[in-house]
């Protein structure tokens, strides 16, 4: 796909430099910190990137993966907080009844783990499976993954004393027998959140320039020619859906220690669309602009929001009205854009979103 | 492809040096059972500048979202309180210089703010919130960083900590009252209606507890989350259900759908009464429908007749931007900063230690608009007086029964036989 893949991986090398080394150097501890919530949306929206940008699936409900793995990771840091009490927010609502049954296994660090892989990968393969070989697509699938992030928020809300509801779970002290409060230890969970962000930028890169990246675009762009070649798009179509459900369940566990609370409110509709605001922003098939978007629409949240809290949400969304209207491939594709101009003016720049419209247009 | 092999190598590589500077880091950070770093005492210093003429607070409290239309009259009195005492001539002769931020609804928001205010800003103090969800999710960080939170609305109580100030009503100063108040009524059911969270749910566990004892009969109980206004089949439940009286813990804009499906059903003040816990003077002609005749259980009313309400009254009506009625969280917040001022008066220091140990030292008072309150410096709760307002025509409250005396605040309802010990013990312990 891309022409100089060298060329790439020395700007993950540059990006890993920003992230690892300089920023902890240069940045305050509460700006690192909320750079680190800054990566945990990035390695979602890189999943993002994969499964929309070159996938062609708009997968609007990335908040239930996000949640899977927020959840399972904070009900570790609730029980491992809580020791061998019940957790102090299930005493409010039923003071003598004991723990769910569904809380016990996450008392083990291994099963939590596990779980965070585990989880997204059974569901988002059940669930790509039933749609991808019934051929749902195209705005029928967005609808219903967004359905389903709507459904989740709805049922954690209303089930209070199970999962903290509407006040969500927060106050945790230990992060697998590491203080929280400790400067170094949150350090360390920025590091691992900013270290995985690099891991899922390399596995795209690796997955952009491999067969399989390859035929994906492929389905994207022509998913009936796929099929009539023999290959099958829905096998396609559910390892990048499962790849994508993966790195939003890594974001939402890194998400927990690092803001210290986990509610409905940051895995429904709102919180799903805002993940999907940063992929466009930043260009949905390009290798950085995914992250880099959820990074800018982070950091504008914080700051902007900051200063002018009533002008933040037009900004964003003016912003990504300019942006589908004028730069469909996002904020990445300027410059390719400027070169392209500079050449020949004539040339269209990188066709391949165009060509996944007009197949949209068309099924 | 020799080069693949290459890239993969490479990548190990990577992986590796990552984990060995993770693990190097992992090897200098304090562990679950280092006390010392478990005390919090390895949080960073304060770095608050007390040099200057000025002293920074933050105020944090939702300008956006769903509650922007609650908070932001807490917020607007918190800097009409700023601006009496900076004419005053300030705290310790510094004017105050407050830093306001955007909770935005959004309980991760208030806690990224209250870091941004303590460890950015180096705030004094922070002043604000509504929600309980927005307290919890401030508690932890303020603990964190040995900040100090002022937070201005009655709540579920339960909770104590020693960052936090509480200047709203605890349970035993408004949920307790108003039980007494239909004991005395001569109530015999009654239905509780609440929204989806964690203050209607413990509220009403305690209300529960003390129904038994008073020998009313909860005849049912319902709950709709905070965002949702449709309560149509809720209240045909309670319409089935007769009750003497609902207790309604119903927060925010849900009340409108609430009242609503309450007249539709036929229901009336004069057959199945509400007494309600958070409409006030604000919320009362903002239902959509004339609601005379109903209760309303808190400690302030503006009609309170008391030596220095008329004037913070006339002082709220002038003040620009004013709703031009006065309720209770306001009036609490106003408190807040009045307290504030005093503690730090007392300690001769803006710092939080220092603070702390004067709210011991001697019984800190302020001549409140609901008269004159007294902070306990074990619970950091304020003594407050118990009143029952009806709302007449004007939506204002006619006062119809008032606690004898100023009601001392006991969060974890010590004072009550009634609360099971061993409840108790479970919540301080999950707090401790």
């Amino acid at each position: 796909m891309t022409k100089k893949p060298w060329i790439s991986l020395g700007g993950i090398g540059v990006f890993a430099v920003l992230l690892l080394a300089v920023a902890p150097l240069v940045l305050t501890d509460h700006w690192l910190n909320n750079l680190g919530k800054y990566c945990c949306w990035a390695i979602a929206a890189v999943g993002i990137g994969l499964a929309w940008g070159r996938g062609g699936m708009l997968v609007m409900g990335q908040g239930v993966f996000f949640a899977l793995g927020a959840y399972a990771m904070a009900m570790h840091l609730t029980l491992e907080t809580a020791g061998d009490r019940v957790p102090g927010f299930m005493v409010l609502y039923d003071p003598l009844a004991p723990l769910p049954m569904f809380w016990e296994p996450f008392r083990s660090a291994g099963f939590t783990l596990a779980a965070i892989v585990g989880l997204p990968v059974v569901v988002a393969g059940a669930l790509g499976y039933a749609l991808f070989k019934r051929r749902v697509k195209g705005a029928y699938f967005a609808i219903l993954t967004q359905a389903l992030a709507v459904a989740l928020a709805v049922l954690i809300s209303s089930t209070i004393r199970e999962t903290g509801g509407d006040t969500g779970l927060s106050d945790f002290k230990y992060f697998f027998g590491f203080v929280l409060n400790d400067p170094a230890n949150r350090l360390m969970v920025y590091l691992i959140a900013a270290a995985l962000l690099i891991v899922c930028l390399l596995a795209v890169w690796q997955f952009y320039r491999s067969r399989f990246g390859e035929l994906l675009v492929a389905t994207r762009d022509a998913e009936e020619r796929v099929r009539f070649l023999g290959y099958d798009p829905a096998n396609v179509k559910l390892v990048a859906f499962v790849v994508s459900a993966l790195m939003a369940s890594i974001g939402g566990a890194m998400f927990v220690p690092i803001v210290g609370i986990i509610t409905p409110a940051e895995i429904g509709a709102a919180a799903s669309i805002l993940m999907i605001a940063g992929v466009a922003l930043g260009g949905r098939a390009s290798l950085f602009g995914p992250a880099l978007g959820a990074i800018a629409v982070g950091w504008g949240q914080s700051s902007l929001g900051s200063t002018w809290p009533d002008g933040w949400p037009y900004i964003l969304g003016l912003l990504f009205i300019v942006v589908i209207l004028f730069l469909p491939n996002g904020l990445s594709s300027l410059p390719a854009r400027f070169a392209a101009a500079r050449r020949k003016p004539d040339v269209p720049p990188t066709p391949v979103i165009a060509a996944a419209e007009l197949e949209e247009v068309r099924s | 492809m020799s080069s693949t092999r290459k890239r993969m190598r490479a990548l190990v590589a990577l992986g590796a040096i990552g984990t060995t500077m993770t693990l190097v880091l992992a090897g200098c950070g304090a562990r679950a059972g280092d006390d010392a770093a478990g005390a919090g005492s390895s949080a960073a210093a304060s770095c608050v500048d007390t040099s200057g003429d000025t002293i920074k607070l933050g105020f944090l409290n939702s300008l956006t979202g769903g509650m922007a239309i609650s908070e932001k009259t807490v917020s607007d009195v918190l800097h009409m309180a700023a601006d009496e005492i900076n004419a005053d001539g300030g705290i310790l002769d510094k004017k105050i210089e407050y830093v306001q931020e955007d909770g935005a609804t959004d309980w991760p928001t208030f806690a990224e703010k209250t870091e941004k205010l303590l460890t950015q800003d180096c705030v004094a103090a922070i002043f604000g919130g509504w929600t309980s969800s927005s307290r919890k999710a401030v508690k932890p960080v303020v603990e964190k960083f040995n900040g100090l939170f002022f937070y201005p609305v009655q709540y579920e109580g339960l909770e104590s900590s020693p960052n936090i100030y509480y200047t709203g009503a605890t349970t035993n100063q408004q949920i307790i009252p108003a039980m007494d108040f239909l004991a005395a009524e001569g109530v015999k059911t009654l239905f509780l209606a609440g929204s989806d969270y964690v203050f209607p749910r413990t509220a009403n566990a305690i209300i529960k507890l003390y129904a038994a004892k008073l020998g009313i009969k909860i005849v049912g109980e319902e709950y709709v989350p905070l965002d949702k206004d449709d309560w149509t089949s809720q209240v045909a439940k309670i319409a089935a259900a007769k009750p003497d009286f609902i207790f309604n813990t119903i927060n925010g804009s849900s009340n409108v759908g609430f009242i609503k499906a309450y007249y539709d059903a036929g229901l009336t003040p004069a057959k199945t009464p509400i007494i309600s816990v958070s409409i006030a003077e604000e919320e009362a002609p903002a239902m959509g429908h004339e609601v005379t005749g109903n209760y309303a259980s808190w400690n302030y009313f503006q009609s309170l007749k008391t030596d220095t309400n008329p004037e913070f009254i006339k002082n709220w009506k002038a003040y620009p931007n004013s709703s031009g009625v006065t309720s209770d969280p306001m009036e609490a917040a106003y408190i807040s900063l009045y307290l504030y001022k005093a503690l730090v008066e007392a300690a001769g220091s803006f710092d939080v230690d220092a603070v702390n140990a004067a709210a011991k030292a001697k019984p800190i008072t302020f001549d409140a608009p609901e008269g004159k309150v007294t902070l306990d410096g074990e619970n950091h709760h304020i003594s407050k007086p118990g009143h029952i307002g009806r709302i007449n025509a004007d939506n204002q409250f006619d006062i119809v029964w008032a606690s004898d005396k100023f009601i001392e605040p006991d969060p974890y309802l010590e004072g009550y036989d009634w609360f099971p010990a061993d409840i108790r013990k479970q919540l301080t312990d999950a707090a401790g």
